[in-house]
C-alpha cells in the first residue's frame, strides 16, 4: 500500500526535508507490509485491549495546593514574556 | 556492587565510592559513551539518611531529575530542565542514594541499539565495535563497565531487558502498575515501566524495595502492598513449574543463545524445579502489534514537543514555521518514523485496520500467557535473538532492528514483569541473557529463581576488559 507521506507528515506536524521524504516512504510502506500478517489473525470475537490493568477512572479530591514551579518551569522556556509563553501570532492579519 | 557499597557507604560513607567511580568514568567513557550528562561538580552527596547511604545510582536521561537536563538524547529537549523530580528519583533520594549521572539511550527510548541518541552511541564494554542494545543501552554498560554501582532504565518492549543482555547484567521491567512513572518522559503509556539495572539479582531486589510502590501522581500505578523482594532470595527452586514456551526457540534464533538457556532449564531441573513446554501461540504476531500499538502511542505522546514550552526551538516565521521546523530539526529519524507510523495508523480510515485491530490481538498475546500461567509458575525463555551486534548492522534496515525485540515485546503487551540475566557467554566472548517471565505482581518468584540459578553458575563475577 502506498504510504501518503505528504499527508501524514502535515497531520504529525513535520516538515520533512525532500531527501527525507523518499527513505521514511520507502521504510514506512515495508513496516507495514509487515503488519499486515495481523490481517490473518480472527478476531472477531475478540475485545480490544486498551489498557492491561483494567482500572477504572481514579479520582482525587479537588483541592488547591501549595505549587511553586511556575517560575522554574518558565525559567527554562524557549521564549516567554512576564508569566507566559511567548508564540508568534496565532492569528495573521490580512 | 550495590550490595556492597552500601555496606562499605554505611561504615565510611560514600566518598570513596563516588570517587573511584567518577574516577572510572574519566577513564573509560571516552570509549563507552554509557552517560550524556556526567559532571562531577554538579554531583549533590545525600544528606539523607536510609538503607542507599549516599551510594550513587545513574538514571537513564528520559527520567526527570530536578535541576539537570533531561533530554531524552533528543535534540528537541535541549537544554530542558524539569522542575521536578520524578517519583523514582525522590524515592531514590529518600531512601539515600546519590544521584550520579544521567544514561545514554536511544532517542526517545525508540531503537534496540542506542545509536539513535543524539549525543552519539553507547557502546558495548564487552566489544566496542558492538552495540550495547537498547533503548536503555546507557545505563546497562555503565553498570557493565563499572561506570555505576546500579542504574534505572525503562522498558516498552525490551528496554531494560536487550541491553541487560547484551551487556552481561541484570536487568528486570516490573509489572506493568508496579512503579510509578510520573516523571518519566512518556513513550507507549499503556507498555512503559521503570526498573532497575544491576550487576547482581540481590541488588535488583534492593532497588525494587526502594522504587516500588503507589503514587497518586501516576493513576496507573497499582495500590498494592509492596514486599520485602530480598526476601524472596535463597528460597531456592524445589518444585516450581518452568516452562519453555515453545515458540520462543525456532528458526533464527542462535544456536549458541539456545543451548545457554536449554542447559539453564537443565540446571534449574537438577536444582529441583519442574520443567515442561508450553505454548504462546500468538508470540509472532508480537512485533506488528507493538508497532502499531506502540507507535500510535508514542505520536500521540510527542504531539508536545513543538518549541512552545521547552527544550529546543527552531528559526522561525509564522507559529506553522515554529511548529513545523521545530519538530523537523529536533527529532532524529526513527522519531520521525514512529510519529508518522503512529499518526497513519490513528487517522480517519485506518484505526480499525490497524489500531482496532492492534489492540484485539493484543487480547489475543495477553490471553496466551494467562493460560500458560495455569500451567506453570515461571516461563524461561531467550532475551534476544542473537548476540550483541555490530554498531550500524541494523541501523539502515528499520524492520530487522525491530526484529530483535521478538523475545521481549509480548512481555509488555501483558504488562507481565520479566528479568534478564546473564545465562554465559559466547565462544568469542561476547554475553548471553536469559529471561525470567512470571504472573502480574509476581516479581518475587522471578528473584526466588533467578538467584538460585545465578548463585550456580556465577556469571556476574566475569568482568568486561576495558
Amino acid at each position: 500500500m502506498p504510504f501518503e507521506i505528504e499527508q501524514i507528515a502535515e497531520l504529525a506536524r513535520l516538515s520533512l526535508k525532500p531527501e527525507e521524504k523518499a527513505k521514511l516512504k520507502k521504510d514506512l510502506e515495508s513496516i507495514l507490509a509487515y503488519v499486515d500478517e495481523l490481517k490473518k489473525v480472527d478476531t472477531e470475537k475478540v475485545e480490544p485491549t486498551s489498557h492491561v490493568l483494567n482500572l477504572e477512572n481514579i479520582f482525587r479530591k479537588d483541592e488547591v495546593r501549595p505549587s511553586s514551579v511556575r517560575d522554574e518551569t518558565l525559567k527554562h522556556a524557549p521564549s516567554r514574556e512576564g508569566n507566559f509563553f511567548k508564540v508568534p501570532k496565532v492569528i495573521d492579519q490580512e | 556492587m550495590l550490595k556492597e557499597s552500601i555496606r562499605l557507604a554505611a561504615r565510611e560513607g560514600a566518598e570513596r565510592i563516588i570517587e573511584s567511580l567518577t574516577q572510572r568514568v574519566r577513564e573509560v567513557d571516552s570509549r563507552v559513551n554509557a552517560y550524556v550528562q556526567f559532571d562531577p561538580k554538579k554531583i549533590q552527596r545525600s544528606q539523607t539518611k536510609g538503607p542507599l547511604a549516599g551510594v550513587p545510582v545513574s538514571v537513564k536521561d528520559n527520567i526527570c531529575t530536578r535541576g539537570w537536563e533531561t533530554t531524552c538524547a533528543s535534540k528537541i529537549l535541549e537544554g530542558f530542565i524539569p522542575p521536578y523530580d520524578a517519583t523514582v528519583v525522590e524515592k531514590l533520594r529518600q531512601a539515600g542514594a546519590t544521584i550520579f549521572g544521567k544514561c545514554n539511550m536511544d532517542e526517545f527510548a525508540f531503537g534496540s541499539s542506542c545509536e539513535t541518541s543524539a549525543y552519539g552511541p553507547t557502546r558495548n564494554p564487552w566489544d566496542l565495535n558492538r552495540v550495547p542494545g537498547g533503548s536503555s543501552g546507557g545505563s546497562a554498560a555503565a553498570v557493565a563497565a563499572g561506570e555505576a554501582v546500579a542504574a534505572l532504565g525503562s522498558d516498552t518492549g525490551g528496554s531494560i531487558r536487550l541491553p541487560a543482555a547484551f551487556c552481561g547484567v541484570v536487568g528486570l521491567k516490573p509489572t506493568y502498575g508496579r512503579v510509578s512513572r510520573y516523571g518519566l518522559v512518556a513513550f507507549g503509556s499503556s507498555f512503559d515501566q521503570i526498573g532497575p539495572i544491576t550487576k547482581t539479582v540481590e541488588d535488583s531486589a534492593l532497588l525494587m524495595n526502594v522504587i516500588a510502590g503507589h503514587d497518586e501522581r501516576d493513576s496507573t500505578s497499582a495500590d498494592l502492598p509492596v514486599p520485602d523482594y530480598t526476601k524472596a532470595l535463597g528460597r531456592g527452586v524445589k518444585g516450581l513449574r518452568i516452562g519453555l514456551p515453545r515458540e520462543f526457540f525456532v528458526k533464527g534464533l542462535d544456536p549458541e543463545i539456545e543451548k545457554s538457556v536449554r542447559e539453564a532449564a537443565r540446571i534449574y531441573q537438577k536444582m529441583g524445579a519442574v520443567i515442561k513446554e508450553v505454548n504462546l501461540p500468538h508470540t509472532k504476531y508480537s512485533v506488528a502489534v507493538y508497532y502499531i500499538v506502540a507507535v500510535a502511542e508514542a505520536s500521540s505522546n510527542l504531539g508536545r514537543f513543538d518549541g512552545v514550552q521547552y527544550g529546543f526551538r527552531a528559526a522561525h516565521g509564522n507559529l506553522r514555521d515554529l511548529y513545523f521546523e521545530t519538530r523537523d530539526q529536533g527529532f532524529g529519524e526513527e522519531a520521525k518514523r514512529r510519529i508518522l507510523l503512529g499518526t497513519f495508523v490513528l487517522s480517519a480510515g485506518y484505526y480499525e485496520a490497524y489500531y482496532l485491530k492492534g489492540q484485539k490481538v493484543r487480547t489475543l498475546i495477553r490471553e496466551d500467557y494467562t493460560k500458560a500461567f495455569d500451567e506453570v509458575d515461571l516461563l524461561l525463555t531467550p532475551v534476544s535473538p542473537t548476540p550483541p551486534f555490530k554498531l550500524g548492522e541494523k541501523l539502515t534496515d528499520p524492520l530487522t532492528m525491530y526484529l530483535s525485540d521478538i523475545f521481549t515485546i509480548s512481555v509488555n503487551l501483558a504488562g507481565v514483569p520479566a528479568m534478564a540475566l546473564p545465562s554465559g557467554f559466547t565462544k568469542s566472548g561476547l554475553p548471553i541473557g536469559m529471561q525470567l517471565i512470571a504472573r502480574p505482581f509476581q516479581e518475587e518468584t522471578i528473584f526466588q529463581a533467578a538467584h538460585a540459578y545465578e548463585q550456580e553458575t556465577k556469571w556476574f563475577k566475569q568482568n568486561p576488559k576495558l
